[in-house]
């Protein structure tokens, strides 16, 4: 039997702890690892690999490892797979970020003050979420972009606009569920205002599941970025991997390559994404786990 | 609440939202950059002088905003959602032209998701730990993570040059000479791939659903006492437990019809399936905006639908949602 020392008397804290309990989930690890790599080349990538991507530098449909110079190939014009497959991975990483962060601005502070509020203004909210739920969120922020411009900013914003009511409705329920705990009432008795009370008392405490489901939009939206720019609705002249796919569709044929590998670039990154937002529900729901 | 009165309710509540949706699209139409005219007539600075008067006579574009919401409103409600330019027909005609195709594989999608992703559920519930358990959570990351046009894309090569016993394009044959029953089973036969690729996402949600929710039923006091009395393993499984697990999976696949919609517009565009998709993908490319924004209400309206009937369903099948007497 070994020892009782003080380290076993001090608490942890929550973050720790829910960090001890994701590290023993190999999934998870292996999640975080690969998304790291995929992050780590997107970004220092194109500092090392200085071929452009939209260079015709080699003859069109070169399969992968027949030529060095190239080695995943070349697509139907010519241009470097490899080198689309570097450069596309910011494009895409960038919308997703920008447009899983505007779901979750949106999505919270609707979500908030429903739940915290309820009655009239929870009535309103819910109605008006209901409303965006009801427009297919593809359909709709294929239209946004269209009307609009095909630029990285307003595909960001339309898939941001189409995806929040599931975290509005999240964050409504965990409002509901603690806005009468003790903790929030002793807030109210010494006279904290709601503003304080909404960001300061309950938001942190109703962040876990929160950041579970922010993780897994940032999923979604790489996916509707990839949707897209697959059907031509993103910047012609920035490369991202559901552009190369789209135009490289026609000659899946001839040519499996141009499509499979930035088809498998974007599979394994919202893998890696999934991956970690389910290792996180875990750490943060130790009861859920056994299921 | 009777039946009744939460029937009408709904259907109130529908009926808003679709006007909602029309507001919506008014509202896109005069947000665009650019002038709401060139904007309806869908050829950005192409249009002629005469269209463009026409357009604007007949909207009432010199008149204040509401007195054009009103015209537009009123014009939607009788049935006109203006014309296509780019296909020179009714947006309605081409739209209810295409609605079909698109029902078709959308159901059948769901359909197939629903049976055989609940199916594999509960076989993989009765071993948690079993090698099924594994292919069920496995399939179910995968199928959420890899984008659904990739999917389409993928089969599209395995089933052109590897085992060509599918079509991997289009709706029917159209060399196929014979009667009705041919035709219906060519069509089945073309709708294989795109119905597969469109369900196999949702297949994997229900079957970790069900998995989830038959283990959680199976562990309650109710099943324990069934057990107790002496039923069968079947009808413990069949009566009592699927039924409780497969409600909340009925009501999903119901709100999920406008991802479901969402998701048909890339399957249709990979098989080249004449539905509301391509439709879509073409108007865009052609820059219709008539056609594109009557592409996104009716489908609003196919959701606003299917969440009616989902709802109601709900109420008849489970007695704790108030039904009355």
């Amino acid at each position: 039997m070994s020892d009782i020392t003080d380290k076993d008397l001090i608490a942890e804290s929550p973050l720790s702890e829910a960090w001890s309990v994701f590290r023993r989930s190999g999934l998870a690890l292996f999640g975080l690892g690969l998304l790291i790599i995929i992050v780590l080349v997107s970004l220092l990538g194109p500092i090392f690999y200085t071929v452009d991507p939209f260079d015709i530098i080699w003859a069109p449909f070169t399969e992968p490892g027949v030529e060095a110079v190239v080695p995943l190939g070349t697509d139907q014009l010519g241009r470097d797979i490899l080198a689309g497959l570097i450069y596309g991975g910011k494009a895409t990483l960038l919308v997703g970020i920008s447009a899983a962060l505007i779901t979750v601005i949106i999505g919270i502070s609707v979500g908030a003050m429903a739940g915290f509020y309820g009655g009239l203004a929870d009535n309103i909210l819910m109605r008006v979420t209901e409303f965006f739920q009801v427009l297919p969120p593809l359909l709709f922020a294929m239209v946004l972009v269209t009307l609009f411009s095909p630029s990285l900013p307003i595909v960001a914003v339309a898939i941001g606009v189409v995806s929040w009511p599931a975290t509005a409705r999240l964050a409504r329920a965990e409002f509901i569920r603690i806005r009468n705990l003790e903790y929030v009432n002793a807030a109210r008795s010494i006279g904290s205002t709601n503003n304080r009370i909404i960001w300061r008392v309950i938001l942190p405490n109703a962040l876990p599941p929160l950041i579970v489901s922010s993780t897994l939009s940032i999923g979604i939206a790489i996916l509707f970025e990839a949707g897209l720019s697959f059907l031509g609705l993103s910047d012609p002249n920035v490369m991202s991997w559901g552009l190369m796919i789209g135009s490289g569709r026609e000659y899946i044929l001839d040519a499996w390559w141009v499509v499979t590998l930035p088809g498998a670039m974007i599979f394994l990154t919202v893998l890696s994404v999934s991956l970690v937002g389910d290792g996180l529900n875990d750490a943060f729901n130790p009861k859920l786990r056994a299921r | 609440m009777s039946f009744l009165t939460a029937f009408i309710k709904r259907l109130a509540w529908s009926a808003l939202l679709i006007l909602a949706v029309l507001v919506l699209n008014f509202l896109l139409i005069h947000l665009a950059p650019g002038d709401p005219a060139d904007v309806i007539a869908g050829e950005m600075g192409g249009a002629t002088q005469e269209m463009l008067d026409d357009i604007r006579r007949s909207y009432g574009l010199d008149k204040p905003l509401y007195t054009q919401l009103w015209i537009y409103l009123s014009r939607a409600i009788q049935g006109d959602l203006g014309n296509s330019f780019f296909y020179n027909t009714p947006v309605l005609d081409l739209i209810l032209g295409r609605m079909g195709p698109t029902l078709l594989l959308v159901i059948t999608a769901l359909l197939f998701a629903l049976v055989i992703g609940t199916s594999l559920g509960v076989i993989a519930s009765r071993k948690p730990n079993g090698s099924l358990s594994y292919v069920v959570t496995i399939v179910s990351i995968v199928g959420y993570a890899a984008p659904i046009f990739w999917t389409g894309l993928m089969l599209v090569i395995l089933f052109a040059s590897v085992i060509p016993i599918f079509p991997i394009s289009g709706m029917y044959d159209i060399r196929l000479q014979g009667g009705a029953l041919e035709r219906a089973l060519d069509v089945a036969h073309h709708l294989v791939l795109p119905a597969f690729t469109l369900g196999i996402v949702y297949l994997a949600q229900y079957s970790r659903l069900t998995r989830a929710s038959m283990l959680e039923i199976l562990g309650s006091d109710y099943i324990r006492t069934a057990r107790a009395k002496g039923v069968s393993e079947f009808k413990i499984y069949s009566k009592h437990a699927l039924r409780n697990a497969i409600l909340p999976i009925v009501t999903i696949a119901g709100l999920q019809f406008g991802a479901v919609i969402s998701g048909a517009v890339l399957v249709e565009t990979v098989f080249s399936w004449p539905g509301l998709g391509t439709l879509a993908f073409e108007s865009i490319l052609a820059r219709d905006y008539p056609t594109i924004l009557g592409i996104l209400f009716f489908s609003a309206v196919l959701v606003i639908v299917a969440n009616m009937i989902t709802d109601m369903v709900y109420r008849l099948v489970d007695p704790r949602v108030g039904v009355g007497k």
